[in-house]
């Protein structure tokens, strides 16, 4: 076990000044006047101007400019967007709603993928099962910019069943049809792996094995073979978690939810530069420290994996 | 070992002086996208308590199949058991109510299987699959469960056993998982045991370690023994008859000496000229022509007939060879046995 | 059996079965010829197929489909109902929906092919080399699609697209293509790699590679027509997956831009107005949903046809 978490922090290091690397070297390298990009359309005071190079220690050799730069995002020092307002601040308000509206979309996904997986996976050919088929992939071909939009058209707005806009302090009501529409990114593909992941492990030796001393159906299945079950499961989850990243940006800004999607959203439209490579580190980092806890949480559940 | 043995709920009908184990006409078909597939069709042998019977037969012939019907936990669909008894003491266990039948599992009859590492759970201790027995069959606590399933691993000479319970199958070699699987098998006392190919997987060394043992333990228990095997050899030691399978039927069925010194089907005659033998050193080694049928197309008449030296027009026609009594306890399916003894 | 627990047949204990097809096959056929029996019958793939030829016909001859202008848009039309000659009416800038809605194809197509033949190449060269030298090329390349895979793909997208926006004053078919086609190719570079380290140690690879082969004329004799099924497959849904990525550049306003026509850019557009008028929302959105699910099913069939162990 402890190799196996000393190899993966090691492997999380490597992406995670890969990953960082690579953003802020997108950002900032090789333009021909980086402010000027970092500021967009905008004309720029010469104020503006000295208080992005003295921020960005433009005037510094690039790979000290990506030191400073880490060394804010290490401790804290997001940057202040061209409006003024500091990121950090920014995320303080950002992060609840969006974690609050992904906790919701996480767990109806997973609860409806496991369950209907499972159901699937043991009646493999029946009508249940083809239904699901074709269910997951009509979803799994929505676009979330045709899905979110058509969503609040219906459910919202036509039908009137939630509020179409979330507004400053959503709800747990206001939040749920975004929550769908994002969840729906992942219980397609949730639900596939549980399918299979079931139906393969119902063949198994094993089962066979439970059957033999005597267990009940119910049993064998919800422990035996849903434990085995759940184990690619599981990893689906890391992969997820960028998946709802990026469908949350769409999400939030067509439902008006106030979080980290609609800032980053709002940010990318007014080509506010330093609020863009903020967020997007931030969440970059959050996206690899998940992928981190979802691989130990992965040795937890399979004890082949913990013993390598 | 000498606790109340909770037998829970006595069976209907149940008759101590009824054969331990007995199976009548057993018929098992699966049926697939692609027709038909006659596995099993008229499986019959009995088995006293202390007693071990070897089913003795080549892949595909339906010996799993049949282990797996008596042990009721035949895939289905697509297997299905269409005709046929199968008879603990006298209580045809096809007949009862599944809730009745799940207790006879793993409480009377168990089964050890051929790949332990894949018929062990690999995401669970071998201690909680061990424990999970008496809890859910005997409604023990944890920390009994536990207690037991220790001086099973001890029973078993599973050495450090106190040790070993919380470690997962794939932490213990062959012979030891194999001797885990021995463990859960015996764990609730059965009266009879269903070996299926129990040593296959393992090293010829270690599969003598693992015979040994389940004798031993046999004796100990006085259990019946069912032994599903391919491998004439490991037969000769322990088995006291033999039943021999082909295409999903018996074909004799006989006490191990006399079917080494005289068997009485040609499929029998054949398989044991097959083995090699010291004596038979610079010989050509006999081999049977021919492949076994595909399940989905059994010949007509008797199923051997294609590959058989005695088959003559009779053999091709149905109906197919009825059980003939050879002797006192030992049959064969063969119009001719008389000239397959004689020789 | 009243327990039931269903699956499959072919579980350790159970019979032999008469291989599938035994009967029909009277004359040896490849792999590809036996795909392509199965596909034939297969009625998803006609379905899938006929709509990609359609979506295909519209992105190059839109003419065909409408004789409208798309650029043809007159505000006092704002929002007019749908009519005979506009049969989905008019958007808020009083544009024909139904004729952007086709003119709008070709951006999503060009896009997406573009950007999946550079994701094809890019994944190709890597899946082949990192497969075929192993060692330690392997190795660091195998760490570089780590680092890539761990950045989100719509945040690597939208600070890649961003990136080449600002070097550029088209209307953004270029930058986007590129920022898709270095993004996508991971998952085709590991199918590439994993199916080059299958085949390398086939009989006959090594046995060519005795008489003396090298690495060239291996990879294109030997190898390449082996992977190459599943390659083209893991494209054909990539293609799906990048026309629903450039949907959603546009639609934030870093894809397309300027006066292109784009799915995105009209859903977008539409979001605003939605309570007034939803036609300009829905067509787009039908057609663009149409399209994804047009590739990806079929490249679902064409693997099921290619590997019928994965349905």
């Amino acid at each position: 076990m402890f190799r196996y978490i000393v190899r993966r922090l090691l492997q999380m290091v490597l992406t995670f000044f890969g990953a960082t690397f690579f953003v802020y070297a997108l950002m900032f390298a090789n333009q021909d006047d980086p402010i000027q990009a970092l500021a967009g359309e905008r004309p720029i005071t010469e104020s503006v101007r000295q208080a992005l190079t003295e921020r960005y220690h433009l005037d510094d050799p690039f790979l000290l400019q990506y030191w400073y730069y880490m060394k804010g995002m290490l401790t804290g020092d997001f940057g202040t967007s061209l409006t003024g307002r500091k990121i950090s601040d920014m995320m303080e308000v950002a992060w609840p709603v969006t974690i609050k509206l992904g906790l919701i979309a996480i767990v109806i996904a997973a609860a409806v993928a496991v369950t209907s997986g499972v159901i699937a996976g043991i009646r493999r050919g029946s009508i249940f099962d083809n239904v699901t088929l074709v269910i997951t992939l009509i979803i799994l071909s929505l676009p979330i910019v045709v899905l979110a939009p058509l969503a609040q058209l219906i459910f919202g707005i036509k039908l009137g069943w939630f509020p179409p806009t979330a507004g400053a302090t959503p709800t747990f009501w206001a939040l749920l049809l975004p929550a769908l529409v994002l969840g729906s990114l992942v219980i397609a593909t949730e639900l596939r792996v549980t399918r299979s992941s079931v139906a393969e492990n119902l063949r198994s030796d094993y089962v066979r094995t439970a059957r033999a001393k005597g267990l009940s159906r119910k049993r064998v299945i919800g422990v035996h073979v849903l434990r085995n079950s759940l184990i690619p499961v599981v990893t689906l989850i890391g992969v997820d978690i960028g998946g709802l990243m990026s469908g949350a940006i769409v999400t939030e800004r067509i439902f008006n939810v106030p979080g980290v999607g609609f800032n980053l959203f709002r940010g990318i439209r007014t080509e506010d530069g330093p609020l863009v490579v903020g967020f997007v580190s931030i969440l970059v980092i959050v996206f690899l420290v998940v992928n981190l806890l979802v691989d130990l949480l992965y040795a937890a559940l399979d004890p082949r994996i913990r013993y390598e | 070992m000498t606790d109340i043995k909770a037998k829970i709920d006595v069976l209907p009908g149940l008759d101590p002086r009824a054969p331990l184990l007995e199976v009548n006409d057993l018929h098992v078909e699966f049926r697939t996208q692609y027709g038909i597939s006659r596995a099993v069709n008229g499986a019959n042998f009995t088995l006293a308590p202390g007693e071990t019977l070897a089913i003795l037969g080549e892949s595909g012939c339906g010996k799993s199949v049949t282990a797996q019907a008596i042990m009721g936990i035949l895939d289905s669909p697509p297997g299905f058991i269409t005709k046929g008894e199968v008879k603990y003491r006298g209580v045809d266990l096809l007949k009862l109510p599944e809730k009745e039948r799940r207790k006879v599992r793993a409480n009377q009859i168990a089964m050890i299987f051929q790949d332990a590492l894949s018929a062990l759970n690999p995401v669970f201790t071998v201690g909680y699959q061990l424990a999970e027995l008496f809890r859910v069959h005997r409604g023990m606590s944890r920390g009994d469960a536990k207690k037991r399933s220790i001086e099973l691993l001890d029973q078993v000479k599973i050495p450090a056993a106190r040790a070993r319970i919380g470690d997962y199958p794939h932490q213990f070699s062959g012979g030891m998982r194999q001797r885990v699987m021995i463990a859960m098998a015996l764990a609730l006392d059965p009266e009879v045991l269903i070996a299926d190919e129990p040593t296959t997987a393992l090293d010829v060394t270690v599969q003598a370690q693992i015979m040994g043992l389940l004798a031993e333990l046999q004796q100990q228990r006085n259990m019946g023994l069912i032994l599903i095997t391919h491998d004439m050899g490991v037969v000769a030691d322990v088995a006291d008859r033999i039943s021999v399978m082909y295409a999903g039927k018996v074909v004799e069925e006989a006490g191990v000496y006399d079917i080494y010194a005289r068997p009485a089907h040609p499929y029998a005659k054949a398989l044991l000229e097959s083995i090699p033998r010291l004596d038979m050193k610079g010989q050509q080694l006999n081999v049977i022509k021919g492949l076994p049928p595909a399940l989905t197309a059994i010949p007509q008449g008797c199923a051997f007939n294609p590959r058989c030296a005695y088959a003559q027009d009779v053999c091709r026609q149905d109906p197919a060879p009825p059980s003939y009594i050879v002797a006192p306890g030992r049959t064969s399916r063969c119009h001719f046995w008389r000239d397959v003894v004689g020789e | 059996m009243s327990e039931s627990i269903t699956a499959a047949a072919g579980p350790s204990g159970a019979p032999m079965m008469e291989p599938k097809h035994a009967d029909k096959r009277d004359k040896p056929r490849s792999l590809a010829g036996d795909a392509w029996v199965d596909l034939r019958r297969n009625k998803i793939f006609w379905f899938a197929a006929t709509l990609v030829v359609l979506i295909l016909a519209m992105a190059v001859f839109p003419k065909l489909f409408t004789s409208a202008d798309p650029r043809d848009c007159i505000l006092a039309r704002q929002h007019g109902g749908a009519s005979g000659s506009a049969l989905f009416g008019y958007d808020f800038q009083g544009c024909d929906v139904y004729a952007r809605t086709i003119y709008g194809a070709r951006a999503s197509i060009e896009v997406g092919v573009l950007a999946t033949l550079l994701s094809g190449i890019i994944g190709l060269l890597f899946g082949l080399a990192t497969g075929y030298f192993g060692g330690w090329i392997d190795a660091v390349l195998s760490r570089f699609i780590d680092i890539i895979l761990g950045i989100p793909f719509l945040l690597a997208a939208i600070v890649l697209a961003k990136r080449f926006s600002s070097d550029s004053n088209s209307n953004g078919v270029v930058a986007v293509t590129i920022t898709l086609g270095i993004l996508g190719w991971t998952t085709a570079a590991r199918i590439m790699r994993s199916s080059v380290i299958s085949a390398k140690n086939q009989d006959y690879v090594a046995a060519a590679r005795m008489l003396g082969a090298g690495p060239g004329r291996l990879m294109l004799r030997h190898i390449l027509p082996n992977s190459i099924a599943s390659f083209i497959v893991v494209l054909t849904i990539l293609l799906g997956a990048n026309i629903a990525s450039e949907a959603t550049l546009s639609f934030l306003g870093i894809g397309l831009k300027g006066d292109a026509i784009s799915w995105g850019i009209a859903i977008s557009d539409a979001g605003s107005y939605v309570r007034v008028a939803p036609a300009p929302l829905i067509w787009p959105s039908v057609f663009l949903a149409a399209t994804v699910l047009a590739f990806i099913m079929l490249g679902d069939a064409v693997r099921d046809a290619f590997d019928p162990k994965l349905r």
